[in-house]
């Protein structure tokens, strides 16, 4: 990327000046074409940090001094804006009631629940439609007006015209860029969304579906800022704001259907201390979810160590072929062998129950799905144990197992008073990271069990991590909650944090060892 | 079963070798190497399993997991012809979707990396030591951990620019490289630690600039280290499914991962099953190749990178 040479001491090539300038060359058009999007939406802070970043680039590259910063730039550029501030932006999303029903601003919250009473007026506009959803997962009707064909995409949030949509012969959207089509299939199945959602145009006026085609009337509703609440004219009902909670309530607490986004404060946490529907639940995943990085960094490392020691052994023979052969599960694609394994664990069909003449239903109870993602993960993990458990055997100073042999100690007593230690001191920072891993071990339940089982109307399976939790939250089937499923990010953050904590320990108790 | 086929291999060997001096050699051998035998062939057998069951399932003709056995019955290229004419079954896009994404990924990651490593390696300056033990920290916070965070930072730069927003390979590979300094920052330093200073220094009364030391010199020097990097870092893009499978949803733009996923769902057809394994089989022959023949490295980076934790 940046490879550009630049001067110590006023000495450069011709090449590396050639360089250098075409790469600030490339930095400055790359800063034209980014800066025109921003400029067209006036999203002025965005077109602030941008002019940020180049500058700091120019500078960086353009001094002689700090020569290190040469180097350091891009990588980290890099990692504050795709590791910190996604790190940072969770938090301040846990912090909020941001998902599904709570996506838009206050102003558009009340544009939206006055649209949903749209009624239809004779002579109103009509269109026709089809539904996707956004880039962002955003529920968007796609409407082509009959007056004149042209083509909106319509939110709860509002309408935009969309300009390169594809449409068929009777002028239905077919495609759109940013957009996912629904078919058929999708769209009966979630019709309920459908019939819910308004598009706000105006004060009073909006879109609404009715049938196989959408009209746009005026509303019955009128929001009223002197009570904060919107009022129906037709039924007489009133929705009183709730600004805590980013609702509009009725009297008898009924929310209105579209809400906003709030900070909500520590609530999406407090759920998780105070809500027993929700605490028994999280409480059984975190305790599973230690377990199982706990299990399977046991399982993989007796299995690893045990084979290095069985192979620590120049004069056996045969041992490069074992050698190879055992890193061949290694070298294998974890994802596919995952699926794989997935597969065998099939009760009717699978080789598990095949080759032992079993019929159990791996999947059905929330211990034999837990044995298997175990098993499976340990035959995944084990070479990497048996390959660091190798190389720190033979770099083990041998004269401290020779003392120990000259003092009478053999077999069982030199391996757990001199080896395994020695060996533990080594490799303790590398067993806590593949604590840390596997404790986040997203694709080996995925993958395996996608958290199953689940028992009826649970939202949490029984070999679910947290990390699966979460995203199941923000991203399953059912509505998202990204603040919540925030919430549990960083609740893994800290977890992860004090593993470091205790890692760094280790460490540097380690360097006071060697040095 | 398997445990008769692991008591005969010692004997069969025990039949054969050194005869030592003392008085049994047999009983000593089986002290001394005859368990080590053992050990290691059941290890194999539990190793082994799965690959066997895949490299049958891929050649099994009918394709279904029932008829599917550890040792295969019958044998026909079938399922590798459907990976690249079922039409529902784009293994070539996916397979091209993957490298398209992985290579330039690591190899940017890999550059970036090494770019940082020459830094903190080479110079002295404020902040170095911090920012190492930083650079440790973050290591233990994979991306994906800050899902639904990235989910939404990539909708709204969807919203600015559509190239690199969600749905797109660019925004995915932006994705990979955020995490390129964390991964292999630490181990390529303590490589280029171990490259003498005293070579940077007769360069540099040469007339060599910085830049011409570290793409000349350390940089060739550097090449296992720097090998090892990429090939573990493509290994790993390759093997990503969360973000993957959140950032490219259209079948024709999956990657592997994502892509070999849906064969197995449970609402495709159970012949796929077949499909699938040749699928992985052939996925499987990129990385085995490379980590075969790189054995040794990959063995000495792995416990290289276990010192510096």
């Amino acid at each position: 990327m940046l490879e550009q040479r630049s001067r110590t001491a006023g000495s450069a090539t011709a090449a590396g000046l050639i360089i250098k300038i075409a790469v600030l060359a490339v930095v400055a058009a790359l800063a034209v074409w980014a800066a025109l999007p921003l400029i067209a939406a006036e999203a002025w802070w965005g077109l602030a940090l941008e002019a940020a970043v180049v500058a700091v680039l120019y500078y960086v590259y353009l001094q002689r001094r700090a020569i290190q910063l040469k180097y350091l730039v891009p990588g980290t550029l890099l990692l504050i804006a795709f590791q910190i501030l996604p790190v940072i932006l969770t938090i301040g999303t846990s912090f909020s009631n941001y998902g599904d029903g709570h996506r838009v601003d206050k102003e558009q919250a009340v544009e939206a629940i006055i649209a949903a009473g749209v009624q239809q007026t004779p002579g109103g506009a009509t269109y026709l439609f089809a539904v996707g959803e956004s880039s962002t997962g955003e529920l968007t009707l796609l409407l082509t007006d009959q007056r004149d064909g042209s083509t909106w995409a319509g939110t709860e949030a509002g309408l935009t015209e969309l300009d390169d949509a594809t449409v068929d012969a009777s002028g239905r959207v077919t495609a759109a860029p940013g957009y996912t089509v629904w078919d058929l299939a999708e769209l009966n199945e979630r019709q309920a969304e459908l019939a819910e959602l308004a598009v706000p145009t105006g004060d009073d006026s909006g879109i609404k579906v009715q049938g196989l085609s959408a009209f746009e009337g005026t509303s019955t509703r009128s929001y009223d800022e002197a009570c904060d609440c919107i009022a129906d004219a037709a039924t007489g009902t009133v929705w009183y704001a709730d600004n805590e909670e980013g609702s509009f309530l009725t009297e008898d607490g009924e929310p209105a259907l579209v809400g906003w986004r709030v900070d909500i404060g520590a609530d999406n946490y407090l759920d998780v201390l105070t809500d027993p529907d929700i605490r028994g639940p999280f409480l059984g995943i975190f305790t599973w979810n230690i377990l199982f990085a706990a299990g399977s960094v046991l399982l993989t490392f007796a299995i690893g160590l045990g084979t290095a020691m069985a192979l620590n052994k120049p004069s056996m023979r045969g041992t490069k072929v074992y050698r190879t052969l055992m890193i061949l599960p290694y070298a294998m694609p974890s994802f596919a062998m995952l699926l794989v394994w997935a597969q065998m664990f099939n009760r009717d069909f699978g080789l598990v129950n095949d080759l032992f003449n079993l019929s159990v239903n791996w999947y059905g109870g929330t211990w034999s799905a837990r044995a298997m993602v175990l098993i499976a993960n340990t035959w995944l993990g084990w070479p990497y144990m048996f390959l660091i458990c190798l190389g720190a055997l033979q770099a083990l100073p041998s004269d401290s197992l020779e003392a120990a042999r000259i003092d009478g100690a053999t077999g069982v007593t030199a391996f757990r008073k001199i080896t395994l230690p020695l060996l533990l001191i080594a490799l303790t920072p590398l067993l806590i990271s593949s604590f840390a891993f596997n404790f986040n071990n997203f694709n080996a339940i995925e993958l395996l069990s996608g958290g199953s089982p689940f028992r009826a109307g649970d939202a949490v399976g029984g070999t679910d991590l947290l990390i699966t939790y979460a995203f199941r939250q923000a991203f399953g089937a059912t509505t998202a909650d990204y603040g919540f499923a925030s919430a549990i990010s960083v609740f893994i953050f800290l977890i992860v944090a004090t593993m470091s904590a205790v890692m760094f320990r280790f460490t540097r108790n380690q360097e006071d060892v060697y040095s | 079963m398997t445990v008769s086929q692991v008591r005969e291999k010692p004997e069969v060997k025990g039949a054969s070798p050194l005869p030592r001096r003392g008085k049994s050699p047999f009983v000593k051998w089986v002290g001394e190497f005859g368990w080590r035998h053992l050990v290691a062939v059941a290890v194999l057998v539990f190793g082994l399993v799965p690959i066997v069951y895949v490299v049958s399932a891929a050649f099994n003709p009918n394709g279904t997991l029932s008829s599917t056995s550890l040792l295969p019955t019958s044998f026909g290229f079938g399922n590798f012809e459907k990976l690249f004419t079922d039409p529902n079954v784009p293994f070539g896009r996916w397979f091209l979707n993957s490298l398209v994404i992985a290579v330039p990924a690591a190899f940017i990651s890999i550059f970036i990396s090494s770019l940082a490593a020459y830094a903190f390696s080479r110079f002295r300056f404020r902040g170095r030591r911090p920012m190492l033990l930083f650079l440790l920290l973050i290591q233990m916070f994979p991306a994906f951990l800050s899902v639904v965070a990235l989910y939404l930072i990539f909708g709204s730069i969807g919203e600015f620019y559509p190239v690199a927003g969600l749905n797109t390979k660019l925004g995915l590979m932006l994705v990979y490289m955020g995490g390129a300094l964390g991964v292999s920052t630490w181990l390529m330093k303590g490589f280029f630690d171990t490259i003498p200073k005293e070579l940077d220094e007769a360069a540099t009364i040469d007339g060599a600039t910085h830049a011409q030391i570290f793409f000349g010199m350390i940089l060739p020097l550097a090449a296992p280290i720097i090998a090892i990097s990429g090939i573990l870092a493509f290994v790993g893009t390759m093997n990503d499914f969360i973000l993957a499978s959140l950032f490219l949803t259209d079948r024709p733009e999956m990657t592997l991962a994502v892509g070999l996923k849906t064969l197995t769902a449970d609402n495709s057809p159970a012949s796929y099953f077949g499909i699938f394994a040749a699928g992985t089989l052939l996925t499987s022959v990129l990385t085995v190749a490379v980590f075969m023949s790189l054995q040794r490295y990959i063995v000495s980076g792995l416990t290289g990178g276990a010192v510096k934790g």
